[in-house]
């Protein structure tokens, strides 16, 4: 067991820490969310650059030979800085799903593009009575001499509406919550009829309408294994951006609790208030540690023990960034459910992350269903 | 960075966790899984095992019989020696006066009393709490003066556990009533026989005597037994309640109290239904269990910190430990009860049990269950309290 950091995780760390503190302050991203699609062109280009847009790809495809450790990072610093850029939809979610649910030929064509920041993927899975079971699957998919067509309705498809390719699921087989029968398909995005709109966490997502659409290409169709390893890795990743945003807006609270000053003393002096602090503290290294867990389990190749872990961190992390949060709001008073001060906007995001493939309490029902979380 | 284990490590794990299994006797771990107490002779006979095979002081300096071991196997030699239900090497011993003594003592101190303290030949005691110096342990008013080659030393000590048992005490005295009050203490060896010294057992609620009130009256201790320099007293004191700090967090018993309280809900009928087959009480068993597992990760996260940080430096994030740690105890505690139901009531005192008499109606352990839960709210009181911990915290950390 080793939790130091090699020289080239080091190296990544620094450049991608350096470029949310360039890039990202809370001025330069309000510029990002005014900008037409909702964030910055010219950011994607530059992760493109500095080959963020393949971190956890082989070499092969353009990408950096990273996993899971190299992708924490990344999740951190972007946690850190809210960074609003499809990277979540395009690399994480959709770069998974090609890695660990497409054929070869299918990730030779498209995984060398996603890295490159030339073609934007997002994941069009969701349906409206899915709640948190992620095997939900309504959509459906015929084949026909024209190919296969899909029928039916996404919705809270993350970057959906300025995405060029979709990755839609839809069932060739069995009921709605089967896990068998599910497949996944590449269509484009412009074959479709799509609503987008911005999200609490100043991000954009869609609603998208599958009218007998004929899908470009098939990448499975039984993918449900396929796609649970990329969900999970992408629990793990926002485990991981929640740190990152637990740990600056803790580092923001403390800030203002040394500035702002009632009764003739900073708030900071007042020790039931510091308590309150250290409480988040307390609950971001708790996180921290099943974030590093969940990174660590998302490479397990038993799908069962990894899904106890990913619910395991999932469920720490929620309950962490709830407290942190909420405490933040807090103890900076009104300032921080202001739209025009940071706090709230961390507040904000954490929210949604733990809205995000399942929420706590429907995490520690899978564990408490599976009888035992270890 | 690489979270997994090595095959070594692994190894070293299975070695440790077989040898504790099988060279401690099991009447001895039976008690400790069950919820009772292990007799002083029991204490002495499992660490005298462990110390012949180097494995009572892992923790001290190599020359002084400990181990030139990694992070990780300090922490697997903590865990497998708890969840195999192993009393801990006497801890007074052990984490507290030993590792003091191998850093800040004398040659001749550490002639003296490691090696006897590493075998249990003497037992230690811990004389720092007083009725007026709890959490603000400085302010303790026990003074010793010189006087001639002696200390004389006069005053009073509380929540000395097992005094009783005890042949030396190591006391905080004030050796300068003119100074800021931490500038003005000193570290003092004391053998218990010395005349002038009475103790006073104080029966806990659960009905345990494991505390005592210690009163030194005009107690004559040579000179040579200040330990490292007069008035620096505070500064051994905190290394020590560091040291306790990261050994505190006990994550070791809470999983063999979870291993047992699902052995026990496994058994445990309401009407025809087990009670692991309740929803609700598998929820809070999984929801310790995740917070058990990050406070484990926790800890080796913070035990890999150590060899980048200055040597005898107590690491702040051990409070994070001990907070965590201590709670995540007493939610063991309340689990346990939460199986035992209304069977919690019986009072049946541990010395009946022993010897062999049949306890009331109800659920195995149910006799150890509720005197569990009330006897563990001192841990987030005792070794520098929560409160305390988040002072430390929110001074070292999170610089306030």
């Amino acid at each position: 067991m080793d939790f130091d950091f090699s020289e080239d995780q080091r190296l990544l760390k620094d450049s991608v820490d350096r470029l949310v503190l360039d890039t990202y302050d809370f001025e330069q991203r309000k510029t990002y969310i005014a900008a037409p699609d909702g964030w910055s062109r010219e950011n994607w280009a530059r992760y493109a650059e500095l080959g963020l847009l393949g971190v956890n790809f082989s070499e092969d495809h353009g990408g950096f030979g990273g996993g899971g450790a190299e992708m924490m990072l990344v999740a951190e610093a972007f946690g850190r800085g809210l960074v609003i850029e499809p990277y979540y939809a395009s690399v994480v979610l959709s770069g998974g799903l090609l890695r660990h649910a497409a054929t070869a030929p299918i990730q030779d064509a498209y995984l060398p593009g996603v890295a490159a920041g030339e073609t934007l993927f997002a994941f069009a899975h969701h349906e409206r009575h899915a709640r948190y079971v992620a095997h939900h699957v309504g959509t459906t998919a015929t084949a026909t001499a024209a190919g296969w067509v899909l029928t039916g309705e996404k919705s809270l498809v993350l970057h959906g509406d300025s995405a060029d390719k979709l990755l839609v699921t839809a069932r060739v087989a069995g009921g709605v919550r089967d896990t068998g029968g599910i497949g996944l398909f590449l269509v484009d995005a412009n074959a479709v009829t799509k609503r987008g709109y911005a999200t609490q966490d100043s991000m954009r997502a869609a609603d998208i309408s599958l009218d007998g659409v004929v899908a470009e290409a098939v990448l499975g169709l039984d993918a449900w294994p396929g796609i649970a390893r990329a969900l999970d890795e992408a629990s793990a990743f926002l485990c991981a951006e929640a740190v990152g945003a637990m740990e600056e807006l803790l580092a923001i609270t403390v800030d203002y609790m040394k500035t702002r000053k009632q009764f003739g003393r900073a708030i900071a002096e007042f020790q039931v208030l510091q308590h309150r602090a250290v409480d988040m503290k307390v609950q971001i290294e708790l996180a921290r540690s099943m974030a590093m867990y969940a990174t660590m389990m998302a490479a397990e190749d038993d799908a069962d023990m990894r899904a106890r872990a990913i619910s395991a961190a999932k469920v720490q992390v929620g309950r962490s960034l709830r407290l942190v949060g909420q405490e933040a709001v807090q103890l900076h008073g009104g300032i921080a459910v202001t739209m025009e001060y940071k706090a709230g906007h961390y507040f904000k995001r954490l929210t949604l992350i733990e809205k995000s493939l399942g929420d706590t309490e429907a995490h520690l029902e899978r564990l408490a269903a599976m009888g035992t979380a270890f | 960075m690489d979270l997994s284990f090595t095959a070594e490590e692994r190894q070293f794990r299975e070695e440790l966790r077989d040898f504790f299994h099988t060279a401690i006797p099991d009447r001895i771990r039976r008690k400790l899984r069950e919820g009772l107490h292990p007799s002083k002779e029991e204490h002495v006979e499992a660490q005298r095992i462990l110390n012949a095979r180097g494995l009572a002081v892992p923790n001290w300096p190599v020359e002084w019989g400990g181990q030139d071991w990694t992070p990780v196997q300090h922490y697997f030699w903590q865990d497998e020696l708890q969840q195999a239900s192993v009393p801990f090497p006497v801890p007074f011993n052990c984490t507290m006066v030993g590792p003091v003594i191998a850093q800040f003592g004398s040659l001749a101190h550490k002639q003296r009393f490691l090696a006897r303290a590493a075998n249990v030949d003497d037992w230690w005691c811990q004389g720092f709490s007083e009725p007026g110096a709890g959490s603000d342990l400085a302010s303790l008013r026990t003074a010793a003066v010189l006087d001639g080659d002696h200390w004389v030393i006069n005053g009073q000590k509380t929540w000395t556990s097992y005094a009783q048992n005890a042949d030396w005490i190591f006391v905080l005295a004030r050796t300068d009533m003119t100074v800021k009050k931490q500038e003005g203490i000193s570290f003092i060896l004391v053998d218990m026989k010395t005349p002038g010294i009475t103790w006073r057992p104080i029966q806990t609620i659960d009905g345990g005597r494991e505390v005592n009130e210690v009163f030194f009256d005009n107690v004559r201790v040579p000179a040579e037994n200040l330990v490292g320099q007069v008035n620096k007293g505070w500064d051994y004191a905190k290394f020590l309640l560091g040291n306790e700090r990261t050994g505190i967090a006990r994550i070791g018993i809470s999983k063999a109290r979870m291993k047992r309280i699902r052995e026990l809900a496994e058994q445990e009928l309401d009407g025809d239904r087990r009670l692991i087959d309740d929803p609700v009480f598998r929820k809070k068993l999984v929801s310790v269990e995740i917070e058990l597992k990050a406070l484990e990760m926790t800890q080796l996260r913070v035990v890999a910190q150590e060899r980048h940080l200055e040597k005898g430096k107590p690491n702040p994030m051990s409070s994070v430990l001990k907070i965590k740690g201590s709670e995540l105890q007493q939610a063991t505690t309340e689990l346990m009860m939460d199986v035992m139901g209304p069977y919690i009531a019986p009072f049946f005192e541990e010395h009946d049990l022993e010897f062999g008499n049949e306890p009331p109606v109800g659920p195995p352990d149910a006799a150890t269950a509720a005197p569990m839960y009330f006897n563990m709210r001192k841990v987030s009181i005792y070794g520098g309290s929560n409160e305390i911990q988040r002072n430390i915290l929110a001074k070292a950390v999170l610089g306030f």
